[in-house]
């Protein structure tokens, strides 16, 4: 049994990194037939995507809310914005510290999460997103972290390979996508094992999983050091695309639409995490374009977008309680119900983009354990 | 007479203002079923629930084989070899019935005596072997009460506390869950406490009997004596 095991871990490991070379492969396609615009978008939901990911492994698999997931993102966004302007450290290492940084944050933040939980975790998590971006603000550190104007980033330079010509938008995108790539590759091994399977019995049952013998509240402790860590990604990719790294990127609306973001997608699904993100950035700058091309007077057209944005959440929410992701999986399951085999490919309807997506993200039913991966039941 | 696995001391545990159980003595015998019987709220669970460090006490001793316990942590008397089943299994619904069942010897890290612990479980309990890539939400209420004492079982334990493992299952069931815990005494050698409402049927497989009432011992006798014992079945047992 332990050689079969190991099998099937190799198994999904390999399914992992097909599904992250997929998606770098459509990436690509798409950052390069994309205009500058469209480029910087795709890079704000991949930004966004990591924070959403870590959210929804915290709050999804673990059962713990955050509302301070935005000021994660400012840790990280400030400790890349020191570490360029001051140091002048290479990329990589940048988004490394950023992401460590927060990381210890996490650990600091997650000690006194753990002996909390729903409104009170709430309301704790809640005065850190307020809290915190305020330190930019503070007397003494107003020459360091730039007071309410914030520290100007100077934009990541294209390397000299790829041509003189090259975007910087499309450069931007790349960088933020490959960190979206790896941190869903990463979260998706991470979950599919040991770690997502104790994170999961802690949340439905404390009680019987620390007589299992679990840890309950180092596991918590763990979950939100990696969730953390996701979020300083985040904030440290922003910090590079937004070129600015600023109090007023990290308002508490940016934690609140974190947490809309894994319930729209499906609270503790990776793909879901992407929908979510998605949704994040392009439904605004939709709704936006449908109102200031739809003729109205100039005060409608400017409350428009807000209402659509507000609309589709609650539409989406009607439609699909258990998320994008929730909704998909039960077609798909009724789909393959209907149609006996020969077997349908199981992606999701929609472009080649979502489809990897959902390839590289982590379905939690989709485990075989000790037994044939054949007989599963859908709830 | 060797010491018994478990000594407990005048045991004294609160609900805040209230008074759950006060002065509580018990010894368990290794190797022995030990039922504590009682009426609801008479401090059965509480006394369960304080052996395996869910509540603190606020004072007396509780010693597994001479170390104390007393106040130590949840993961730490479970890895000294006390497994808790808790009233209704605490099965987590939403993980498979192989991953519950690792689940309860995960903190032991030796993986291939676990996948040996956990096969040995599915031919105690054949139904769990059907069902292990199903998740356990899909168990009825008596297959969920396997599973949950098959996981404490996986993490091999020599105190093996049990509550209420009849609640809310068919005669037959209950008769079969009983025949399991008297077999894991006599062929295995583990130690079982028992709580049980059924006063009947936790007797029919037990050495030793405590019945509690409004949280203090009212009587400590062989299983059999107790049984015998018509005034205490009539005010205390209810049969």
């Amino acid at each position: 049994m332990s050689i079969d095991s190991r099998a099937l871990f190799r198994l999904t490991l390999v399914r992992h990194t097909c599904g992250a070379v997929a998606a770098i492969a459509v990436l690509y396609v798409l950052t390069t037939t994309a205009g500058p615009y469209r480029d910087l978008q795709i890079a704000q939901a991949a930004y966004l995507t990591c924070a959403v990911a870590g959210l929804t492994v915290l709050t999804g698999l673990g059962g713990q809310i955050s509302l301070g997931h935005g000021a994660f993102m400012a840790v990280g966004a400030y400790t890349a914005a020191l570490l360029i302007i001051h140091q002048g450290w290479p990329l990589a290492a940048v988004l490394a510290a950023a992401t460590g940084a927060t990381a210890l944050t996490g650990a600091v933040v997650g000690a006194v999460a753990a002996r909390l939980e729903g409104p009170y975790l709430a309301g704790a998590t809640l005065a850190f997103a307020i809290g915190l971006p305020g330190l930019a603000n503070y007397e003494p550190l107003i020459d360091l972290l730039g007071g309410q104007n914030g520290l100007a980033v100077p934009p990541p330079v294209p390397p000299a390979g790829l041509g003189a010509a090259f975007p910087l938008e499309r450069w931007q995108a790349w960088i933020a996508c490959l960190g979206a790539v790896l941190t869903l590759f990463l979260l998706a091994n991470l979950t599919r094992g040991r770690f997502g399977r104790t994170l999961r019995a802690g949340r439905d049952d404390e009680i019987a999983a620390a007589l299992a013998g679990l840890r309950v509240a180092r596991l918590r402790i763990v979950a939100t050091v990696v969730s953390a860590a996701c979020a300083g990604l985040a904030g440290g990719l922003l910090a590079l695309v937004a070129t600015l790294a600023a109090p007023g990127a990290f308002p508490l609306a940016l934690s609140l639409q974190l947490i809309a973001a894994i319930i729209i997608g499906g609270l503790g699904s990776l793909a879901g995490a992407v929908w979510g993100a998605l949704i994040l950035v392009f439904v605004p700058t939709w709704a936006s374009d449908a109102a200031s091309t739809s003729g109205l007077s100039h005060n409608i057209a400017s409350n428009l977008p807000l209402a659509i944005y507000g609309l589709v959440l609650i539409a989406v929410t009607l439609a699909f309680p258990r998320g994008l992701q929730g909704g998909l999986r039960d077609l798909g399951g009724a789909l393959r119900r209907r149609l006996p085999p020969p077997r349908l490919p199981t992606n999701p309807p929609g472009g080649a983009d979502e489809a990897t997506t959902d390839d590289a993200g982590a379905r939690p039913d989709d485990r075989g354990g000790a037994g044939g991966r054949g007989e599963r039941v859908r709830r | 007479m060797t010491k018994a696995l478990l000594e407990v001391r005048g045991l004294d545990v609160d609900y805040g203002a209230v008074r759950a159980l006060r002065g509580v003595d018990l010894s368990v015998e290794r190797g022995s079923v030990t039922a504590v019987l009682g009426a609801n709220g008479a401090g059965k669970t509480t006394l369960l629930r304080a052996l395996s460090g869910l509540l603190r006490p606020a004072s007396g001793t509780i010693e597994l084989d001479g170390r104390d316990l007393t106040r130590a942590a949840v993961e730490r008397i479970v890895r000294l070899g006390v497994a808790h089943v808790p009233q209704s299994g605490g099965v987590i619904t939403e993980l498979t019935v192989a991953e519950n069942l690792r689940l309860g010897g995960l903190w032991r890290g030796d993986r291939a005596a676990l996948a040996r612990r956990i096969d040995e479980m599915y031919a105690l309990f054949p139904p769990l072997a059907e069902r292990r890539s199903l998740p356990a939400a899909t168990l009825s209420g008596g297959e969920r009460q396997m599973l949950a004492l098959a996981r404490a079982l996986t993490g091999s334990p020599r105190l093996l506390l049990v509550d209420e493992p009849s609640l809310g299952l068919a005669p037959r069931v209950v008769a079969r869950l009983m025949a399991v815990l008297r077999r894991l005494c006599d062929e295995d050698g583990r130690t079982v406490l028992l709580v049980e409402q059924n006063a009947r049927s936790a007797l029919s497989i037990a050495d030793r009997a405590i019945v509690l009432d409004l949280g203090a011992v009212v009587a400590a006798e062989p299983a059999a004596t107790i049984a015998a014992d018509d005034r205490l079945r009539h005010a205390y047992l209810g049969f």
